[in-house]
């Protein structure tokens, strides 16, 4: 049996997510300072020896916040994506091969919640239940729910035209082994692709509802929050913004490679070519 | 064409849908085009229209007609895949038309299906060995070692070897996958076989393998054969009797070589006049060559 090829989105892609799962876990063990803590150095370091990455405002050390902040944008795009994956794709198949009124009823449903923005949803949220990160979460979920059920839907009923439906029903499948043995294989790529762009937007979302104050509070280290704090001295201290927003970019960058690339990875026709 | 039977089909026996292994009676199937407009009434389309046949045990009766002459529409209905409108369905003396899917599971084990697109009917997803062995697994036929034997003794059958269990649908050649699904059609022994078109995506070198393999299984089975086809010399390699269908409805049904000697209807004669046409068109080809009818 031929081996999978490895290709260059995944490596790259998976090289950027370890590299965040590494911070994050290293936060765990060991940070060069104690997080969040206020020293009693100079403030608005440029990266040197002595902080790598340089002081905030605040005196604190930014790399420290760094990789503390993994966690946080980790936890988020884990549990957001996660949410809306457990809920969207099951109404996604539900949708395609249950009940007309079923379906319906469902798309309209995620009509509904796709005409609200999601950050807008977000900050509805957190303006109910205050600002947290644990809010921040829940409501990128929900809001992100709506893709994958649409994607879902769109992929199961594209399977279900397939001869190989036909074939599984006339082998005697009913619709619940249909759904689990050809249809949820069959849009796993998809799936995963959505999961991927959603993550990114989940870590953006996050960083979107710290930058606004409403999402991980003062006090708890975020990428986002850090970028809300750098705004006022963008001009003067310009590396406060660039740090944490490089890092969320690399994240992001990193989650779409590594979609893009685990979807051709785990497609068996594209073995050994 | 005053009525959906001919002449000739009553000159065959018409047996009680008891003894036939296949029974159709007075079978119509309508489809309700989407809504246009407010006022009308969406369109109809009678698919299928009045269709009565009877298939004995054993028999290989090939259906032939062109495209949208409702064909495959009538397969779907035999096989229990669709409901018909009006009319009855029989398959071994046990009526099909009126069931719920869940009160067919004795059709899955009696009546299984060949499909046309090699690539189309085998989940790129599995392996050969899981898609040959699905209809035993829907049906809980087995225990998983005697499922895993049976699969390589059904591989053997249609001429792959065992190992082609491990292997991906996509790692196979056209006819090689039209093996495949004859194993999988062959795996919960069937005593009907449909083919819906099985050889017309293929190579012409390849069909004649393919063709003769059907041919083979349905001999070495006993098995019954419904062979669905706009290509008239696919019928007439493999069926002792054939039904030509036009725009819904039987138009004549014959033995096959009573049919290509001496055609009754007009259409059946245009179909059969189609085909020399072509080969002549070609040149050189003999007029007993002809394969010539393009695919779909």
């Amino acid at each position: 049996m031929s081996r999978r090829r490895i290709n260059p989105s995944l490596v790259i892609g998976g090289a950027l997510v370890l590299l965040v799962v590494g911070l994050a876990l290293l936060s765990y063990v060991w940070t060069p300072y104690q997080p969040m803590r206020v020293l009693s150095v100079e403030a608005y370091q440029t990266p040197n020896a002595e902080h790598w990455l340089g002081t905030d405002r605040l005196r604190r050390d930014v790399f420290t916040q760094i990789v503390v902040g993994a966690r946080t944008t980790l936890l988020v795009g884990v549990i957001a994506v996660g949410v809306a994956a457990l809920v969207g794709v099951p109404l996604g198949i539900l949708a395609a091969m249950g009940p007309g009124w079923v379906g319906t009823l469902l798309m309209r449903g995620t009509d509904i919640l796709l005409a609200f923005p999601a950050l807008l949803l977000a900050i509805m949220f957190a303006a109910l239940y205050g600002g947290s990160t644990r809010v921040a979460m829940v409501a990128i979920g929900i809001a992100t729910v709506p893709s994958f059920a649409r994607i879902t839907r769109s992929g199961t009923l594209g399977v279900l035209r397939t001869d190989y439906v036909t074939a599984a029903r006339a082998a005697g499948r009913g619709r619940p082994a249909i759904a689990v043995r050809h249809v949820l294989p069959n849009v796993t790529g998809l799936v995963i692709v959505q999961a991927s762009v959603s993550f990114a937007i989940a870590i953006l979302a996050e960083a979107a509802l710290a930058y606004l104050g409403l999402g991980t509070p003062a006090g708890q280290a975020s990428w986002g929050r850090m970028l809300y704090e750098a705004q006022s001295t963008l001009a003067s201290a310009t590396h406060l913004a660039l740090i944490p927003g490089g890092a969320i970019a690399a994240a992001v960058l990193g989650f779409n490679l590594l979609g893009d690339g685990l979807r051709d990875w785990l497609d068996p026709r594209l073995e050994g070519r | 064409m005053t009525g959906p039977a001919s002449p000739r089909a009553a000159t065959v026996p018409a047996g009680t849908p008891a003894a036939a292994a296949v029974s159709l009676r007075d079978v119509h199937r309508e489809f309700r085009r989407p809504r246009t407009s407010l006022r009308h009434d969406p369109a109809v389309v009678h698919a299928v229209r009045g269709v009565s046949l009877d298939i004995a045990a054993g028999e290989r009766v090939g259906i032939v007609g062109e495209s949208g002459s409702g064909k495959t529409t009538l397969l779907r209905l035999l096989c229990g895949l669709d409901t018909p409108t009006s009319g009855e369905v029989y398959v071994q003396g046990r009526p099909v038309h009126d069931q719920p899917a869940r009160r067919l599971r004795w059709l899955r084990r009696e009546l299984q299906l060949v499909f046309q697109d090699p690539m189309g009917s085998l989940d790129p997803r599995m392996r050969v060995g899981q898609i040959v062995a699905e209809p035993l697994v829907a049906q809980r036929i087995g225990s998983r070692a005697e499922r895993r034997a049976r699969v390589t003794e059904l591989l053997e059958r249609v001429g792959l070897p065992a190992e082609a269990a491990d292997r991906y649908p996509h790692q196979f050649s056209g006819g090689q996958r039209q093996r495949i699904s004859i194993a999988r059609a062959l795996a919960p022994r069937p005593h009907v076989l449909v083919g819906d078109e099985p050889v017309s995506a293929l190579d012409v070198s390849v069909r004649a393998q393919v063709l003769n393999l059907v041919d083979e299984v349905v001999d070495g089975y006993g098995l019954t054969l419904v062979l669905v086809s706009h290509d008239l010399s696919v019928v007439r390699h493999v069926c002792d009797r054939v039904a030509v269908m036009r725009q819904g409805e039987l138009v004549e049904v014959a033995p096959t070589e009573q049919l290509y000697r001496d055609p009754q209807h007009p259409y059946t004669r245009e179909l059969l006049a189609s085909v020399p046409h072509l080969a002549d068109a070609l040149g050189s080809h003999p007029p007993d060559m002809e394969r010539s009818q393009p695919d779909e």
